[in-house]
């Protein structure tokens, strides 16, 4: 069977001398860590090895001899080397030695209770001590926690890095210390050190101490009952800078804790956060060294006011244009004029919100844009908080248009499982056959026809004010297919055209936005249906029972002009 | 050491060049063929004259500067990232197996994969382009499934060597592979 060595290649130049490692007789492979020199005494070797065990509970025993002679080959040498053997017992006895100049070297093993007489082949491997030992490529073998499973599957060369990575102890000393053992190792010339690294851990301990308990302090009043009330809770969870603030706290108080990082993946995620932090921290203060200079936040209030009085003029034209007849349709006039009214008032409150605070806006600026010391991430937040700010009222309008539109398909929707002769039953959470009254359902049957044609007008307002939302720009809405121009002379019977089944099986959530974007055939449908005075003349042409329904028609009168 | 010549799918003479270092212990490279001058320097002509074209055109003698400096850098990413100089594969009985490219500017990028990790190493066929090639790939064992292949890592992807030379390949891996079935203690 195969032997492999893995011989540190910082001791290949070292003095004759006896050598230190582990043996893992799984894998019939021996990790030589250092070599010890001459002159010692083997129960003092004994002793330190066991103490080496005992703190970094890796398996450092004598493996062998190292031989490097300047002179030729010396007979009392190798049998003095050999006769070491007999002290130091171990199975097998590893001798490896160099030659002079020799670039060759000769390693041999001497087995005392050999089955096999033939010779094993040795591999020899030469690794850098320093690079193994730093190296985190495999996960340490934790042998208590691991299961046999997991050990037979785990790699075999992480034993061999684990073995190094542990015996971190044994290369502290180097040949300057004054003690019984002379060790060669990687760190034998001299422990590698920094003082740089050495002062900024000691002064990181008390300025750690300190960030923490600010830390403490701060997340101590963000999380105070006053705070935590219903809109000021709501606010702050809309706002995405108090996201980022937290987010910014939390990572602050990670690195700023006490604790040392248990293993590799946590020493990571500081490592990770803090330099993350640096290079935020750095960009904002980049940012702020860009913007304060020349004068560019007052150009940037000055072009604040008139952007926003140009947003203003445009909703403004698009809404009387809607409130008359655009392009041509002839929607209800009531309807348009209130819902044109209430939103000609809400742009009239932001216009004067904003130009009230046109002076302090420069100052505003100014001072927020300080928080860029922050971190960028928190001035693009409090930027992303400003634009949502100042489009506000398009926000509200859109809300208005969608709640609307929500109640109308949720109105229909029960409708239309009335007229299947279906019921919705709450307590089972599922749709139930029911049968009604004739009355009712004639009664349901107008109800019906007035919220379609409510909800017609809606839609025709409603995609319109979406694509404004999305680019205010009215000049689009100028061109539309000219299929929607016939209407008024083909007089056709109020078709009780309701929506397609599959939007009512899909929750209403989603039918609304779907709904937003018109499609051509609702648009004219939407064309052959009549107003209200219409409807009643046309009431004998009407699919359902002509005879009842002529009673009902100022009834239908009364419900479709709700705002008159 | 051996040397012998084959060619490569497209047609290309290649050199594979074998070592045993020791019983367990074998070295197989593959050496592709060098740049030549002619190519390079009809590369370089034809990106200099077009530049010198533009030049007449547009009268900015900035073009001719960056021609040239686009020529160099273009001409040093391509030594240094793209062309392979020789592939070599160096399989070390109960230890691993060691994949080494070496670039034209002298880089070199190594992997290793442990022995444990290798299911087998076998020949291939796959579609390239327009045509069917064979290609030599080592099996990655998984970890769960004895029986499984986690991974499948091809061999001398630049130089592409047909058949008979991966044959060869082929037949030297398996020597030193079968070794560990021989030697069951050893873990």
């Amino acid at each position: 069977m195969v032997l492999k060595v893995f011989f540190p290649s910082c001791c290949a130049s070292a003095e004759s001398g006896i050598l230190i490692g582990r043996w893992i007789s799984e894998q019939n492979s021996a990790v030589i860590l250092a070599v010890i020199h001459f002159p010692f005494i083997p129960v003092q070797v004994k002793q330190y090895l066991s103490e080496v065990q005992r703190v970094t509970k890796v398996s450092v025993s004598v493996l062998g001899s190292w031989s490097n002679s300047k002179r030729e080959k010396e007979e009392s040498l190798s049998e003095f080397l050999e006769d070491l053997g007999t002290i130091f017992s171990h199975e097998p006895w590893i001798q490896i030695s160099k030659e002079g100049d020799s670039k060759f070297w000769s390693c041999s093993t001497l087995q005392k209770n050999s089955n096999n007489p033939k010779e094993e082949e040795i591999i020899l491997v030469y690794y850098d001590q320093r690079k193994v030992m730093l190296s985190h490529l495999h996960p340490p073998l934790d042998t208590a926690a691991s299961t046999d499973h997991k050990a037979e599957d785990a790699s075999k060369l992480s034993a061999i890095f684990d073995t190094v990575a542990k015996s971190k102890i044994l290369f502290m000393t180097d040949r300057y210390d004054d003690g019984p053992i002379k060790l060669t190792h990687w760190q034998s010339d001299g422990v590698e050190a920094s003082i740089i690294v050495e002062l900024m851990k000691q002064a990181s301990v008390p300025a750690c101490m300190l960030l923490t308990f600010l830390l403490s302090l701060v997340s101590g009043v963000c999380r105070s009952r006053v705070l935590k009330f219903w809109p000021l809770s709501f606010l702050w969870s809309k706002l995405s800078t108090c996201e980022q603030l937290g987010h910014r706290l939390q990572h602050l108080q990670v690195i700023s804790s006490n604790k040392k990082a248990q293993n590799q993946t946590q020493l990571m995620r500081k490592a990770n956060i803090f330099v993350s932090l640096l290079i935020d921290v750095a960009l904002g203060l980049l940012l702020i060294s860009w913007l304060y200079r020349k004068n560019r936040i007052g150009h940037l209030a000055d072009t604040l006011i008139p952007v926003a009085d140009h947003v203003a003029e445009e909703l403004q034209d698009l809404l009387q244009w809607l409130m008359g007849a655009p392009a041509g349709l002839k929607m209800n006039r009531a309807l348009d004029q209130v819902l044109g009214r209430f939103f000609l008032y809400h742009i009239h409150l932001w216009i004067s919100y904003i130009h009230l605070m046109s002076p302090f806006i420069e100052m505003i600026l100014w001072y927020v844009g300080l928080s860029a010391c922050l971190g960028l991430t928190v001035a693009l937040c409090i930027l992303s908080d400003i634009i949502a700010l100042l489009t506000f009222h398009i926000y509200c309008f859109y809300v208005y248009g969608a709640r609307l539109y929500c109640l109308k398909i949720y109105g229909l929707s029960s409708l239309w499982r009335l007229f299947r002769g279906k019921k919705w039953n709450v307590l089972r959470q599922r749709v139930d056959s029911c049968s009604y009254d004739l009355d009712q359902l004639r009664l349901l049957v107008v109800i019906v026809q007035g919220l379609i044609h409510l909800l017609v007008d809606l839609i025709d307002s409603l995609p319109l004010y979406s694509v404004i939302l999305r680019l205010c720009r009215s000049y689009r809405l100028a061109d539309q297919p000219p299929v929607i121009w016939q209407c008024g002379t083909d007089i056709q019977a109020a078709n009780l055209q309701l929506l397609p089944q599959g939007f009512l099986d899909i929750p209403l959530q989603e039918a609304v936005p779907w709904r937003a974007h018109l499609p051509l055939e609702t648009q004219r449908r939407e064309a052959g249906l009549k107003t209200a005075k219409e409807l009643e003349r046309l009431g004998q042409e009407n699919r359902l029972n002509p005879n009842s329904f002529g009673p009902k028609a100022s009834q239908s009168q009364r419900l479709l002009d709700p705002f008159n | 050491m051996e040397e012998w010549w084959y060619r490569s799918a497209s047609g290309a003479r290649i050199a594979l060049r074998r070592r045993q270092h020791s019983a367990s212990c074998r070295e197989l490279a593959v050496r592709c063929p060098r740049l030549r001058l002619r190519s390079l320097s009809a590369a370089t002509s034809a990106a200099w004259l077009a530049a010198y074209g533009l030049f007449v055109l547009t009268e900015n003698s900035m073009v001719l500067s960056a021609a040239i400096i686009i020529t160099l850098v273009g001409l040093i990413i391509y030594l240094h990232f793209v062309k392979i100089d020789q592939e070599s594969l160096l399989v070390i009985g109960s230890l691993g197996i060691q994949v080494t490219s070496s670039y034209a500017s002298g880089k070199e990028s190594t992997t290793f994969i442990e022995m444990s990790q290798v299911k087998d190493v076998v020949i291939n066929e796959a579609i390239h382009m327009q045509k069917v090639i064979y290609y030599l790939c080592i099996l990655l064992q998984d970890p769960g499934d004895p029986q499984g292949v986690s991974e499948v890592v091809p061999l001398f992807q630049s130089s592409k060597p047909r058949l008979d030379c991966l044959i060869e390949v082929y037949k030297s891996c398996q020597e030193i592979l079968e070794q560990r079935k021989t030697a069951p203690q050893s873990s």
